[in-house]
């Protein structure tokens, strides 16, 4: 186990130090920071000095050391455009973004788990082909879409729900609806087969016959080894729901993480967009660490 | 990302009236991606601002004129829905085909070979899937300037894991089957094997992959038109027809309604038609 861990860890961290090359690359890519930084009406001289007070007339090699070195005690730099540093920018934003996917993630899961599991039960039924046609639905959605229309019946016309703003937990339910569409389809369809693989098995016909429940047998017996999984793969859904809230925090007008580096994008201010794109990826892989580690714990066989 | 195999059950009926629709949208989809110039009963970018925002058929005070109604320059709305469907398609396949070639030869590489190359292959799609590819693709256009050949080749170069996850772990069980020690035997080199015996064999899985990719591409091309950094306008890319008419939802909301209705029908017409492909092949992977 702790071999396992270990190799794990590893791993992890070289991912970690290629996303940190990709992004540094990334900002990049546009050629001559320092001309981009201060804008179409500067004067070479005006360039020259962006270029020497950003330190971008260091060699590109300088930088990127200069940037890994302080990325990884937790110093991501300071933004040109807010003049703070990026890791209170981002530790600011954080919770919006944050209490976006949690809400989306437990939206999803109190959709998701009861479909699932009624459409395992009532295999190839009505009910299991209306459960499937929901999830290839919510496949093909266009979230920001779908959060513009939701503005538009749930805002606008019954009025029931905040438009757009960050001011009560009313004004996480829209986007949070809108955000667990993305990963309504695969948790079901995974609790569903999850569940239809358990019903099948040995000891839930030894349930059967010891007479227990028809309830205790589905929630007890069957749902807690469906669920193993499910909770795996929430997990790694989480993760792409962080890093894919940044078009529903420009539709809602959150002031998330998302929402930051959209802005940032805008203005070149290369500094925050770099490191976002590096924390969302530690994130992720953090996340899909998490959920390795619980399969581990659980199943045994894929520690190998 | 992952999902799960559908059983094979006693609804083959149901599954290929479904697949059957999902044709049916693909086809017209594409017929109108390939004649739009021949299909649009107006310019779609022909301004006219004296008949700006003009409703659909079925409103009052519609145009026989304009079909769809136009939008809030006056362009007329059928006209540019349908060169939207050309765009739409032609960044969905392209996309498509940029991640296929990458993530096929990675994915046939690693399963191939083994060892080292496939422990490389596996770190790069672990690599991949931590990046958060709309952030990335926003930050290259945006950093670049939008145009559609660099948001093709940006999105094809985010998109390949699912390619190269299905090739690897097909290959893989290729690799092993009697005919490519046959193959082995008959002194076939490990190009001719890699090309003669093993693409053939895997190509149904990478076909449904296609499918849900073209889809995928689609959507995230709308997503990063909507925020101004996809297709330039006045390309009507269905995204940005969407982002171009948020300001007149609450008034007009058929302005979103339209395009947002397209672009669903497409994805999920593209969508129904892979999973019926998948049960035609027997495929389990993907």
């Amino acid at each position: 186990m702790l071999q396992f861990l270990v190799r794990r860890l590893v791993v992890a961290l070289l991912v970690t130090m290629t996303v940190m090359t990709l992004a540094f690359v990334l900002t990049r890519l546009s050629g001559d920071l320092a001309i981009s930084i201060a804008g179409p009406n500067a004067t070479q001289a005006d360039v020259e000095a962006v270029r020497k007070a950003y330190g971008l007339d260091r060699p590109l090699v300088a930088q990127f050391f200069d940037w890994v070195t302080r990325a990884a005690t937790g110093d991501l730099g300071e933004s040109y455009f807010f003049k703070t540093r990026v890791s209170n920018l981002i530790a600011e934003r954080m919770p919006v973004t944050v209490t976006l996917g949690l809400t989306g993630l437990v939206i999803a899961l109190l959709v998701s788990l009861p479909l699932g599991i009624l459409a395992a039960v009532r295999e190839n039924t009505g009910f299991d082909r209306a459960v499937q046609v929901v999830a290839l639905l919510g496949q093909a959605m266009p979230s920001f879409w779908l959060g513009l229309i939701l503005m538009i019946v749930l805002g606008l016309q019954l009025g029931w729900l905040p438009i757009s703003g960050t001011g009560s937990w009313q004004h996480y339910v829209m986007p949070g609806i809108v955000l667990a569409f993305s990963a309504i389809p695969a948790l079901t369809r995974l609790t569903r087969a999850g569940m239809i693989q358990a019903l099948g098995s040995d000891y839930i016909r030894t349930a059967r016959a010891k007479g227990l429940s028809r309830a205790s047998i589905l929630l007890k017996h069957a749902l807690r080894n469906a669920a193993i999984p499910v909770v795996a793969i929430a997990a790694v859904q989480l993760g792409f729901m962080l890093g894919g809230s940044i078009v529903i925090e420009q539709v809602f007008a959150l002031h998330g993480v998302g929402f930051l580096a959209w802005e940032s994008i805008g203005k070149n201010d290369f500094p925050v967009v770099q490191a976002v794109v590096l924390v969302l990826a530690v994130i992720y892989i953090a996340l899909t660490m998490l959920a390795d580690l619980m399969n581990a714990v659980l199943d045994p066989r894929l520690r190998g | 990302m992952s999902a799960v195999a559908v059983s094979a059950g006693p609804r083959r009926g149901w599954r290929s009236a479904s697949t059957w629709i999902g044709a049916v949208i693909v086809g017209l989809a594409m017929v109108c991606a390939v004649f739009a110039p021949l299909l649009v009963p107006h310019d779609p970018f022909l301004q006219d601002l004296g008949k700006r925002l003009l409703p659909p058929f079925w409103m009052q005070g519609s145009s026989p004129d304009h079909l769809l109604g136009t939008d809030q320059l006056g362009r007329d709305y059928l006209s540019r829905l349908i060169w939207g469907c050309r765009i739409s398609m032609m960044i969905g396949v392209t996309v498509t085909v940029v991640s296929a070639v990458i993530g096929i030869a990675m994915g046939v590489l690693g399963g191939f070979l083994g060892g080292k190359v496939d422990d490389a292959v596996l770190f790069a799609i672990t690599t991949r899937l931590s990046i958060p590819v709309v952030l990335v693709a926003l930050a290259v256009v945006g950093l670049l300037g939008s145009s559609m050949t660099l948001l093709v080749i940006t999105l094809g170069a985010l998109l390949w894991d699912r390619f190269a996850v299905v090739a690897r772990s097909t290959t893989m069980q290729v690799r092993n089957l009697d005919f490519v020690a046959a193959a082995w035997c008959a002194g076939c080199s490990r190009l001719r094997i890699l090309a003669g015996e093993v693409l053939p064999n895997i190509a149904s899985h990478l076909v449904v992959v296609a499918t849900l990719e073209i889809a995928l591409a689609i959507l995230l091309e709308a997503a990063l038109s909507f925020l101004g950094l996809g297709v330039p306008p006045p390309l009507p890319s269905w995204g940005l027809m969407i982002a171009e008419a948020k300001d007149y939802m609450f008034f007009s909301p058929w302005v979103i309604v339209i395009p947002g209705v397209a672009l669903f029908v497409l994805v999920l017409g593209i969508n129904l038609l892979g999973d019926g492909l998948r049960d035609l092949f027997g495929a389990r992977s993907a």
